[in-house]
């Protein structure tokens, strides 16, 4: 992004609190490392249980990730290219899962989905059962990363300006081609970054699926739910899987980052 | 600019060294020329309404002490002691997460068993799967949310099941007592496997249902002084408030039985 500006000097006393933070942030990961039990590694990380919560945390963050998109796209776009009456404040409510503790939103959407929640008696009536399923783990994870597709989009929606996408129309295109055309291409490395977030975000997510999904070994229980059941036990295989996603989620941001999208 | 390096690292330094002081248990500290002193007692959390009912006692019988209450899951509070947590008394909710402590020498003398607790059903108060036994449990259809084997409600839970041959297929393994009771509240679930003061302690919000297999998964509740506490007699005699009679009666009054 900075190409060709020319370097201005950072003062001195900038990298003292920079290493400080990113120390920080790094040592934890490493004092992690020191505690891994290299030996047995594998037959820690290769039980029929981990390897079901891994394996149901990838197909739940895709689902999720792709759920967000279907969700995210329109309403970045209306929210960066419309202006109407309080558009601020329905903003602000729709990224409040971005600063909501995860067990606030598990909750939430309990009294909402759950059994006896808002919805609940008229899903139950046409025989949908969300409660204790796995697609009850991908609203919790759709729920909490939604805000970040829809902000890093609006803000690349922003940035981008629709200086092109009104030639397009000019030259008389309809608002279905300019956005297929102009806009996505457009935006497409916002619109990934913002899916990587999410994708990481639904990796991560716990709260919200402890709280309103439950915990059922290949349904529920993801791969943080697993981890943390773990600890109570084998102390070892918590460390060795929580090592696990640290690599997988290195491995997909370094993923977006080769693209340059993040 | 050098300068500059100098005195925000002094600054760094100076923080972190407060925030880490300050965090310290503080044994003992004066305000207002009055010494008080702080007791700082790590219990399961399935003895919160009990425990900080004593500790008000506590403080009352004790003048110019505060009781200072940490509680969690008996094997995440082990954790934290041995990673060298500022406790003075730990209770736990079964003895082989007291056996864990014991084995590393942070117990000072035996641990005491204090009270026993079982298992009971717990369900919605309308009881919309008419749940009357463990046997109704097993049905097909009902939902059951049952704690995970990892944790020591589970593996009574387990303990039952094996011992009277039903097989419970639960739609949900959860962390604690308290997420199975939550989705029993919630109505999510049908029916739960609870500690029998969990579902007294959750009042009007759930029903109860007592079943005669409990009775082969009895949980015991361990209580000690810790080794590295600075205030040992002060320690032990929180121990003693929990074993004596007034600690008992609270215990007691909560549907905890005797150990």
């Amino acid at each position: 992004m900075a190409h060709g500006a020319r370097q201005v000097g950072l003062p001195t006393w900038v990298f003292v609190p920079a290493a400080v933070g990113a120390l920080f942030v790094v040592l934890p990961l490493a004092a992690m490392l020191t505690r891994v039990e290299w030996t047995d590694f594998f037959g820690l990380i290769s039980s029929d249980s981990s390897v079901d919560a891994l394996l149901l945390s990838l197909r739940t963050s895709s689902a999720s990730t792709f759920l967000c998109v279907i969700f995210g796209v329109p309403m970045a776009m209306v929210l960066a290219r419309t202006s109407f009456r309080g558009q601020q404040l329905v903003r602000s409510l729709v990224l409040l899962p971005l600063v909501l503790p995860p067990v606030v939103g598990g909750i939430a959407l309990l009294y909402t989905f759950g059994r006896r929640g808002l919805l609940g008696h008229s899903l139950d009536v046409l025989g949908i059962q969300v409660a204790f399923s796995t697609t009850a783990v991908v609203m919790a994870q759709t729920f909490v990363a939604l805000p970040f597709l829809v902000v890093s989009l609006e803000g690349a929606l922003r940035t981008a300006g629709g200086r092109y996408e009104a030639v397009a129309s000019t030259l008389g295109a309809r608002p279905t081609t300019v956005f297929r055309r102009v806009t996505l291409p457009l935006v497409l490395p916002g619109l990934l970054s913002g899916a990587v977030l999410s994708f990481a975000r639904s990796l991560g997510e716990f709260g919200a699926t402890i709280t309103f999904a439950g915990s059922l070994q290949g349904v529920t229980r993801t791969l943080p739910l697993e981890i943390y059941l773990q600890r109570e036990t084998d102390a070892d295989a918590a460390v060795a899987l929580s090592l696990v996603l640290v690599v997988v989620a290195v491995v997909v941001i370094g993923l977006a980052r080769g693209r340059g999208t993040i | 600019m050098k300068r500059w390096t100098g005195a925000m690292a002094a600054v760094l330094l100076l923080a972190m060294g407060a925030a880490c002081g300050s965090d310290d248990s503080g044994d003992t500290s004066s305000s207002g020329g009055e010494k008080t002193t702080t007791l700082t007692v790590y219990a399961a959390a399935s003895l919160t309404s009990t425990f900080t009912e004593m500790g008000k006692q506590f403080e009352a019988d004790h003048k110019g002490v505060k009781v200072k209450f940490s509680f969690g899951g008996s094997s995440d509070l082990v954790a934290q002691i041995q990673q060298g947590a500022p406790a003075d008394v730990f209770a736990s909710a079964d003895t082989a997460n007291m056996d864990k402590v014991t084995a590393d020498d942070l117990v000072e003398g035996e641990p005491v068993n204090f009270a026993s607790n079982t298992l009971e059903i717990a369900v919605p108060p309308d009881n919309p799967a008419g749940v009357a036994s463990l046997q109704d449990l097993a049905k097909p259809g009902t939902k059951v949310v049952v704690c995970a084997p990892e944790v020591p409600c589970g593996a009574a839970a387990q303990k039952v099941e094996e011992d009277s041959g039903v097989t419970i297929k639960p739609v949900s393994e959860e962390q604690s007592v308290t997420d199975v009771l939550n989705k029993v509240v919630t109505g999510e679930a049908d029916a739960g496997l609870v500690y029998v003061t969990d579902a007294q302690a959750a009042g009007d919000k759930v029903k109860g249902v007592t079943f005669p297999e409990s009775s082969s998964a009895v949980n015991v509740y361990p209580i000690g002084a810790l080794a590295d506490s600075k205030n040992q007699d002060l320690a032990q005699q929180f121990v003693d408030l929990v074993t004596g009679e007034d600690g008992q009666k609270i215990l007691a009054d909560a549907e905890f039985a005797k150990p």
